[in-house]
């Protein structure tokens, strides 16, 4: 290249393509996405944070969380699981049904021990004939939709995380690391904010083995003038006798944030189906595109 | 001034580097110190050395370059050096910012929007007085070196203004924020330091070795598939965005292999032959520069790989990869462009032997500190997926790497003080020699007065 205006020309071309692509475009498609209904219910998804959990995401930014815990839970697949719930009247038939299912599952005993899972295919379109074997002799039949992974195995999610669980976030802090354990859906596994509130000052009298640092710097030790103060943290050998230790506004705001951290809505992108369903009416799964009745 | 402010920080970030990676080993160490929390101190290191050292010794360097390669003055070096003191005062804004808790949350963008502003004000003016150093030049055909600085001088205004103004002045909504922060990261990481620091490179083989470039045109293809590929790499594999993102930034990490391997042909073909002894010189810094460049090239187009990402990421792996991308190219590569620049701007030369401590040290403490780390980040990911192994166990799996490379860390440390040492040192001796001169000036010129009277 002999002149300059060539290498700007350069840079520019493709400066200006990735942007489009990697700035602008992932505006234009996700930049202004409503609100979606959770699959199955009239819950709109995602809700901004209440008050003290936005607060106490700007404390989860200052502290730079985001370096050691992820928020986003990935899956490698979803399957659907067959249930049979009731035989109906006709055990022959159903009995003859399942031969043709699952024949290891033929037997009388596995009708004793209903409801359970006859059968495992990869989506609900192929769930619906074989559900419908069963129903066509009067038996009852439901479907489930399942992530499968390591993230979900490890309970960090029930579904994987997808653009929409992030809409209020701000600033977003999706992670790229794990030297902790993915925080996605932190608020269903542990929803009680003591736990957390204990676990910030001294990880280990929670989690034995636990790397994380403490942080101390977000309680305030002080010396009991009346009474034990019920805010006080329960730790097991801390304060010694006539001190407790109080969690600070920021202490608590994290907790409360950690506590609104969760992802469980199903969403037509990441269907899954709750393991209890909202309205036991129907036979129909409660949360996902839902197969034939 | 650059390379002096640059080296300091340098030195500073590795301090918080070794803070932080003792957090691992002590996580109890500072707990009642917010500030010197891991997630203060680990933003701290990543942007002081970014921030700090990479983009002025590559401003630095470039200046150079364009004057030297334009036969050309430098034009109103006053104003760069106001622009080169501002820099270091955003810096400085920055870093303190970070520390007090004010990070933004955006990996590789933590300094909040009033540090930004100084220092994308700061890089304008120096970029603009260096452009108008390269279109003074008297020399005007142009040398590869010199389509890598121009292309670094536009690439940085533009990268860093969509990500103030989308991310911090007007954030975007949802996702669209890691997207752009992780298209900043890319660009930053993989197109500026590699434009910055191959400039360096290209002009260093073939000056040190005494031979020609080889070759013009494979040097315009390493140009063009850096620029073209590399500015979509950045987006990891594993997250909530539309998958067509993901997949078509692996697509480029793969790709990225290309320039990756051109330059390491460039440097097997023009130093082949040469009978020039390594040393522990410039030429040493240099070509380590290039190999960790092709490493952690490779190493990036590893993670496009479905089955690869799928342990690697999460892991320490990303970190490995871009602490040789840093340390093992860009800071090598800069190392030898100062020593072999600074001897002669100030005209005095640089004691060898520290030279050589410096390299040995910065090239143990690279390796020790980028390898293990990989290797860590494979341990990691081979754990973390399978989900009978309890998480913690996954975290301890590491920690025996997780030692070596905090050693490494420590060599840089020593490595980077002796940087500020031979640099701070021969910019002393400058000026000392400056000062003698003008007291000899005028105590002659008092000597002539006395014998006068």
């Amino acid at each position: 290249m002999k002149s300059g205006a060539l290498v700007f020309l350069a840079a520019f071309i493709a400066l200006s393509a990735s942007w489009g692509g990697f700035v602008l475009a992932p505006q234009l498609q996700l930049g202004r996405a409503p609100q979606e209904k959770a699959t199955g219910t009239d819950n709109l998804y995602p809700v901004a944070r209440a008050g003290f959990a936005k607060q106490g995401a700007e404390v989860y930014r200052s502290l730079g969380c985001v370096y050691c815990h992820s928020q986003t839970v990935g899956q490698d697949k979803t399957i659907c699981e067959i249930i049979l719930e009731d035989v109906g009247t006709n055990a022959g038939a159903t009995l003859a049904a399942l031969l043709r299912i699952n024949a290891e599952l033929a037997k009388p005993e596995t009708l004793a021990s209903l409801p359970m899972v006859v059968r495992v295919v990869a989506d609900v379109p192929a769930a619906i004939p074989l559900m419908k074997s069963f129903t066509s002799i009067g038996g009852k039949v439901s479907a489930r939709v399942v992530p499968q992974g390591p993230d979900v195995a490890r309970a960090w999610g029930v579904r994987r995380s997808v653009a929409q669980d992030f809409a209020y976030d701000e600033p977003v802090q999706v992670g790229i690391r794990r030297y902790g354990p993915d925080l996605a859906n932190v608020g269903m596994r542990l929803p009680d904010a003591n736990w957390h509130l204990r676990h910030l000052y001294a990880p280990k009298s929670v989690v034995p083995d636990s790397t994380m640092p403490p942080y101390r710097s977000l309680f305030e030790r002080r010396r009991i003038t009346r009474e034990p103060s019920s805010d006080a943290l329960q730790l097991p050998s801390e304060p010694e006798a006539g001190y407790e230790i109080m969690p600070t506004d920021a202490a608590r705001a994290l907790a409360a944030y950690l506590v609104s951290l969760r992802s469980d809505a199903p969403l037509y992108e990441a269907p899954f189906t709750s393991p209890t369903p909202p309205a036991p009416a129907t036979n129909a799964p409660a949360s996902t595109n839902s197969p034939a009745k | 001034m650059l390379f002096g402010g640059a080296a300091f920080w340098l030195a500073l970030s590795s301090v918080f580097g070794l803070i932080a990676s003792l957090k691992f080993h002590a996580p109890a160490m500072f707990a009642n110190c917010a500030c010197l929390s891991y997630g203060r101190t680990y933003p701290a290191w990543s942007n002081l050395l970014v921030y700090g050292f990479c983009i002025p010794a590559g401003l630095g360097v470039g200046l150079w370059l364009l004057a030297r390669l334009g036969r050309v003055e430098v034009a109103k070096p006053w104003l760069i050096a106001v622009g080169a003191k501002l820099w270091h005062i955003g810096v400085l804004v920055g870093l303190i910012a970070i520390l007090a808790g004010e990070t933004t949350g955006h990996e590789w963008l933590e300094m909040p929007r009033y540090a930004s502003v100084i220092l994308f004000l700061a890089f304008l003016l120096m970029a603009l007085w260096t452009f108008v150093t390269y279109s003074r030049r008297t020399e005007e055909s142009l040398y590869p070196s010199q389509w890598f600085v121009l292309a670094a001088l536009f690439w940085f205004p533009w990268i860093f203004s969509t990500a103030i103004m989308l991310l911090q002045f007007f954030p975007v909504r949802g996702v669209v924020q890691a997207s752009t922060a992780w298209w900043f990261a890319g660009n930053l990481l993989n197109v500026w330091l590699g434009l910055a620091g191959l400039a360096a490179t290209l002009y260093l083989l073939p000056k040190l070795v005494e031979k020609p470039l080889q070759s013009y045109y494979l040097a315009l293809f390493a140009f063009w598939t850096l620029v073209l590929f590399g500015t979509w790499t950045g987006i990891p594999a594993h997250v909530p965005l539309p998958a067509w993102m993901p997949t078509l930034s692996g697509m480029a990490a793969l790709l990225f292999i290309i320039p990756s391997l051109a330059i390491v042909t460039i440097l097997l073909a023009t130093v082949r032959g040469a009978k020039v002894p390594c040393m522990g010189g410039p030429l040493c810094f240099t070509k380590f520069g290039v190999w960790s460049f092709a490493f952690s090239g490779i190493l990036l187009a590893l993670t496009a790989c479905p089955q690869i990402n799928r342990v690697t990421d999460f892991t320490w792996f990303g970190h490995g990869q871009n602490v040789l991308r840093i340390y093992g190219f860009f800071a090598m590569t800069m190392f030898a462009a100062v020593y072999h620049i600074l001897p002669r701007v100030v005209g005095l030369p640089i004691c060898p032997n520290r030279i050589r401590a410096h390299f040995w040290l910065a090239m143990i403490g690279t390796v020790l500190f980028a390898l293990p780390l990989v290797v860590a980040g494979v341990l990691q990911g081979l754990k973390l997926i399978d989900p009978t192994v309890s998480f913690v166990a996954t975290v301890k799996a590491v920690m025996m790497p997780f030692r070596l490379s905090t050693l490494g860390e420590a060599l840089l440390l020593v490595g980077n003080l002796l940087f500020l040492f031979n640099v701070v040192g021969v910019i002393v001796s400058c000026h000392r020699a400056i000062c003698t001169k003008v007291y000899v000036d005028a105590t002659a010129q008092l000597e002539s007065a006395g014998v006068k009277s």
